[in-house]
């Protein structure tokens, strides 16, 4: 019995990735449908993210005394990166809850949903990254061959992110108090992780309790170091990779124990 | 071939924000079919399908017969896959196809041909096999130039013509359908009538919930009689239909 439903969990993300078709249509509509009629459409995020970045810049560059032309490319690619990757888990906390009337019409596998939103998030941070090379153009740096890196790193990431969507996509559909947890959590890490502020202001022994321990720092850091220009720590990687695993194993097993239950549960 | 077998499925809801229960709990008890009990752990559930085994084979063509909240909708989405059985198995071989509420995923916003992709897509078509049926799908809804307009400027009826055309495009093994679909005016329905007697030909299986006693007597050659979440009666057609509607009017 055990077998047969590990099986079954790892069929419906199988079968959700063969349906590429479905989660991209799913996934273009929504972009679509929020910004239909609109002329500048998703670009009206990039415009509202270029301003903020512009304004975090100039105040906390001020404040840190930070060199600009170091500081406004780590705040451009760091809060660019955060802002995908709080809205993914944000909306992976509800991604089985809002679907809930595909879920009780059609059998479509339940991690499409997972895929769906992630998906329309991608598109979002297409639109968000084009400030990333204006900025480096704005502040004079050359880009440099270590920036390809920051794909393998955003696979990576993202590895991360679907299990911790298809985890807390079940214990939020079950437990309904739990996305505003999530979210009020997401600002904390927001502060405790160096988007803001930059590692290097940290006293030592701080650094190695705020940076090391956060899993936020990690991801971010293996995809951001490289557009920067310098090389994520081996340690970035291993934890990242780390933590992919054991997160894998839990949502597997997680999975294939509720997923018959969600539908229950909506 | 294909086949479904259930050996003993029920169906419990949990109903976790429910509260107040005396009282509630037995005022529908007598409104609604299903019963309402509590499980070993004290968590209420509604029980929707009780113990129920059947076998449909190739050119079953079978009837749901009961009142609302008999278990026919829940019966049809667990045949579907959406749900699955709390207890009992439920083996179903075969492709499944739904003609239960077309318009479902439909987006105003956005245009016929947008929709035809979306729809298809929800259906488990690929994108080249609705590029291969686009032209039929418009041909036959009629639309003409109104394809390429935002679907929230269609009329009801030409928005139902849309739906319908996309969903009768697939040609699955077992086909489930919530009532026989009836729509647009005289000439269209004309047609609709035509497809639709297509598909439900093509399929092994058919399963379909109705109140309609002619619908059940014209194209099912077997009945399923529900009641309050278990099965009744189980029979040919006209047996069951007789001790459900009484008996026919014209003998």
């Amino acid at each position: 019995m055990a077998n047969t439903s590990i099986s079954g969990a790892l069929e419906d993300l199988s079968s959700a990735l063969r349906r590429s078709t479905l989660i991209a249509t799913l996934g273009w509509q929504d972009v679509r449908q929020r910004y239909r009629r609109s002329a500048l459409g998703p670009f009206w995020l990039t415009i509202s993210m270029g301003v903020m970045i512009g304004t975090i810049g100039l105040v906390f560059g001020q404040i840190f005394k930070s060199p600009m032309e170091e500081f406004l490319p780590f705040l451009a690619a760091g809060l660019i990166l955060w802002t995908f990757i709080s809205s993914v888990i944000t909306e992976g906390c509800s991604s089985f809850i809002a679907a809930e009337a595909v879920i009780k019409q059609l059998p479509i596998p339940l991690s499409v949903h997972v895929f769906r939103q992630l998906w329309r998030n991608l598109i979002i941070l297409t639109h968000n990254i084009v400030i990333f090379p204006l900025v480096m153009l704005a502040v004079g740096k050359a880009p440099s061959v270590h920036m390809f890196l920051a794909i393998p790193g955003l696979l990576l990431v993202l590895l991360n992110l679907v299990w911790l969507c298809i985890f807390l996509g079940i214990i939020c559909t079950r437990f309904r108090d739990i996305p505003q947890i999530i979210s009020s959590l997401l600002q904390v890490i927001f502060y405790l992780t160096p988007i803001m502020w930059l590692p290097s202001l940290l006293p030592q022994r701080a650094g190695t309790y705020m940076l090391d321990l956060n899993p936020f720092f990690h991801f971010l850091e293996i995809v951001r170091a490289p557009l920067l220009g310098q090389l994520p720590s081996i340690e970035n990687w291993l934890v990242t990779i780390g933590i992919a695993a054991v997160g894998w194993i839990a949502t597997i097993l997680l999975f294939a124990r509720y997923r018959r239950r969600i539908a229950y549960w909506l | 071939m294909a086949s479904i077998v259930f050996d003993k499925v029920c169906v419990d809801f949990p109903i976790y924000s429910a509260n107040a229960r005396s009282l509630k709990k037995r005022l529908f008890q007598v409104a609604t079919g299903g019963q309402i009990g509590t499980d070993a752990s004290g968590r209420l559930n509604v029980r929707a399908l009780d113990d129920l085994s059947f076998t449909f084979q190739d050119g079953d063509r079978v009837g749901l017969l009961g009142h609302n909240g008999a278990g026919k909708s829940t019966l049809l989405r667990l045949l579907s896959g959406v749900y699955e059985p709390s207890s009992g198995h439920a083996k179903i071989n075969g492709e499944i196809g739904s003609l239960i509420d077309i318009g479902f995923g439909i987006d105003g916003e956005a245009t016929g041909r947008e929709n035809i992709y979306l729809r298809g897509a929800l259906l488990g078509l690929t994108r080249p096999q609705i590029q291969n049926k686009l032209e039929e799908i418009i041909t036959f809804s009629e639309l003409g130039d109104f394809i390429d307009m935002p679907v929230r400027t269609y009329s009801a009826g030409m928005h139902l013509r849309l739906a319908f055309a996309v969903s009768t495009v697939i040609r699955p093994e077992i086909l489930l359908m919530d009532e026989w679909l009836s729509v647009g005016d005289e000439s269209f329905k004309h047609r609709a009538e035509k497809r639709l007697t297509e598909l439900v030909a093509s399929t092994n299986i058919l399963v379909i919930a109705s109140h309609s006693r002619e619908l059940v007597c014209h194209t099912c050659n077997r009945v399923i009689w529900l009641e309050h979440g278990k099965i009744k009666m189980d029979g040919p057609a006209a047996e069951v239909t007789a001790a459900y509607f009484g008996p026919p009017p014209n003998q």
